[in-house]
């Protein structure tokens, strides 16, 4: 066994290495599939909770409504409000045996982090709708959009970009708190690691490769996250669509010549 | 088909709690109308137009769209908002479509049109109110002017039958406020039949072919822009106009 720090790391890498980034593999792919279905159950429980109900609409549809929005209200509240440690073995040892679900580990595990992720992602995506200017909402109108389609094409592509930064947050959250799903045996990076540092007793080693192989993964999504959030911003300038060369501009070199097709008129 | 009635407003009445905003209006509106509705700020101009377009909802009274009645739930709004149009004070572009994704939207999802035909059309107005060189700029790349003036070649290319003009120049500094009128006096002068409401006196007088005046939720007096500019019998109207004609 080396005596220096380093040697010692290198030396714990080389035994448990590979263990480690199969764990750690492990770990994205859990929080990629719990950010994922989390954010499709946030988007679905936030838009629901948006719809406007008014005084002159069906009072069937109202009280429906109304009932759905407060079960979701009760789900949101739930799955905030408890660890999300607890939540993994009251559901894995507790709740499946006792209602006969049979699923996986890794099933229950995604199944987990998706709930809570869903949670959160509730709350942000319906202060994302919320925080749209009421202004988009009657242009839309005024052009005769339903609810639906003002919603799809016109709040949600605005909303969505609002809450990029939070659904980044969510990721990388998910990518360190899968460790707590070690308790109901998910052999992810924590969970390796404990194995690793409590067989060559050496856990100040273990754990420092741990560390660097967390903040990778954490750094590398925060990063492509940041691009996609650029992406979905476009250009800053925009290119003038005229032939005019006198007309002032910078950017026209880039346009075709689209404007001819309509002389006609 | 110039005169036939397109809208009729009936006792329309409007109240926020126990505020009455509107009360008791009566006026109507035939093909190739021009009104403007005048008045001091507060005097329920802006609900009124609202209402029209169904975005606040008429406590009491009757719309009749070609003699329907409009005010109800049974209504389907958004069709009717397909074929009148609004015009906002603060332009309302879509932020994240571009000035021709914004004047297509409408026509693909509402009208159902092709893309080539929905691109043709917005084209065609977007060449109408001179923003056709900015067909690839996003709303946030705009000057005010230049949003306004997409904001009603987006409202026209549903070629309604009715536009409304909530205070289209009230947001523009002075220089822009030219280039939005000198676009809707152009519509005026096409035929379209509009309802416009504005602080610009001089273009109320010269374009409209007929003023309502409104103080305090009422309409105080209408008529045709010589009479109501030239001649005003109520003394409301003597005293806003003194206002605005001295300077």
């Amino acid at each position: 066994m080396p005596t220096d720090f380093f040697g010692r790391v290198l030396e714990v890498f080389d035994r448990y290495g590979a263990s480690m980034l199969q764990g750690a593999g492990l770990s994205m792919v859990i929080a990629l599939v719990g950010t994922a279905v989390g954010c499709l159950i946030g988007f679905a429980v936030g838009i629901i909770q948006t719809i406007p109900s008014q005084k002159g609409d069906n009072p069937v549809k109202r009280v429906l409504l109304g009932v759905i929005k407060v079960i979701l209200n009760i789900y949101v509240e739930v799955f905030r409000g408890t660890p999300m440690m607890a939540q993994a073995m009251f559901i894995y040892f507790g709740l499946f045996p006792l209602l006969g679900v049979n699923m996986s580990m890794r099933g229950t595990a995604y199944f987990i982090l998706s709930i809570n992720t869903g949670a959160y992602m509730a709350e942000t995506v319906r202060g994302g709708i919320l925080s749209i200017d009421q202004g988009q909402t009657e242009g839309a109108k005024s052009i005769g959009m339903t609810h639906v389609q003002t919603m799809l094409y016109v709040i949600l592509p605005q909303a969505l970009r609002n809450i990029m930064p939070q659904i980044g947050n969510n990721l990388i959250i998910n990518i360190k708190d899968s460790c707590v799903l070690s308790v109901i045996g998910i052999a992810e990076l924590l969970y390796k690691t404990k194995a690793a540092a409590g067989a060559l007793y050496m856990n100040f080693e273990a754990y420092t490769i741990t560390m660097i192989m967390y903040f990778i993964m954490t750094f590398t999504c925060s990063r492509i996250l940041r691009l996609l959030e650029s992406r979905m911003d476009g250009a800053e300038n925009f290119d003038l669509a005229t032939t005019d060369t006198l007309a002032y501009t910078s950017g026209m070199f880039r346009y075709q010549g689209e404007k001819k097709e309509e002389d006609g008129r | 088909m110039k005169g036939e009635m397109i809208l009729e407003i009936r006792h329309l009445s409007k109240a926020f709690g126990t505020n009455l905003v509107l009360k008791d209006i009566d006026f109507s509106v035939k093909t190739g109308d021009v009104t403007c509705i005048i008045g001091a700020s507060g005097s329920g101009k802006s609900t009124l137009l609202r209402c029209l377009n169904l975005l606040e909802t008429p406590t009491t009274g009757e719309i009749l769209y070609h003699g329907d009645n409009i005010v109800g739930t049974k209504v389907n709004a958004p069709k009717y908002r397909s074929r009148v149009g609004m015009v906002f004070q603060s332009f309302n572009l879509f932020n994240n479509m571009n000035v021709l994704e914004n004047c297509m939207v409408g026509q693909t999802r509402v009208l159902k049109k092709s893309k080539e035909e929905a691109r043709k059309n917005a084209l065609y107005y977007l060449e109408k109110v001179g923003m056709a060189p900015y067909i690839n700029a996003k709303p946030r790349q705009l000057s005010g002017g230049q949003k306004q003036r997409v904001a009603i070649a987006r409202a026209l290319a549903m070629e309604p039958e009715l536009l409304l003009f909530d205070e289209p120049t009230s947001a523009l500094d002075p220089q822009m406020v030219g280039e939005v009128l000198e676009v809707m006096r152009k519509l005026a002068d096409e035929g379209l039949t509009m309802i416009i409401v504005t602080h610009e006196m001089a273009f109320a007088r010269d374009v409209s072919s007929h003023v309502v005046f409104m103080a305090g939720g009422v309409i105080a007096e209408e008529g045709a822009p010589a009479d109501i500019f030239g001649n005003p019998q109520n003394h409301l109207t003597k005293e806003f106009l003194g206002r605005f004609m001295k300077g």
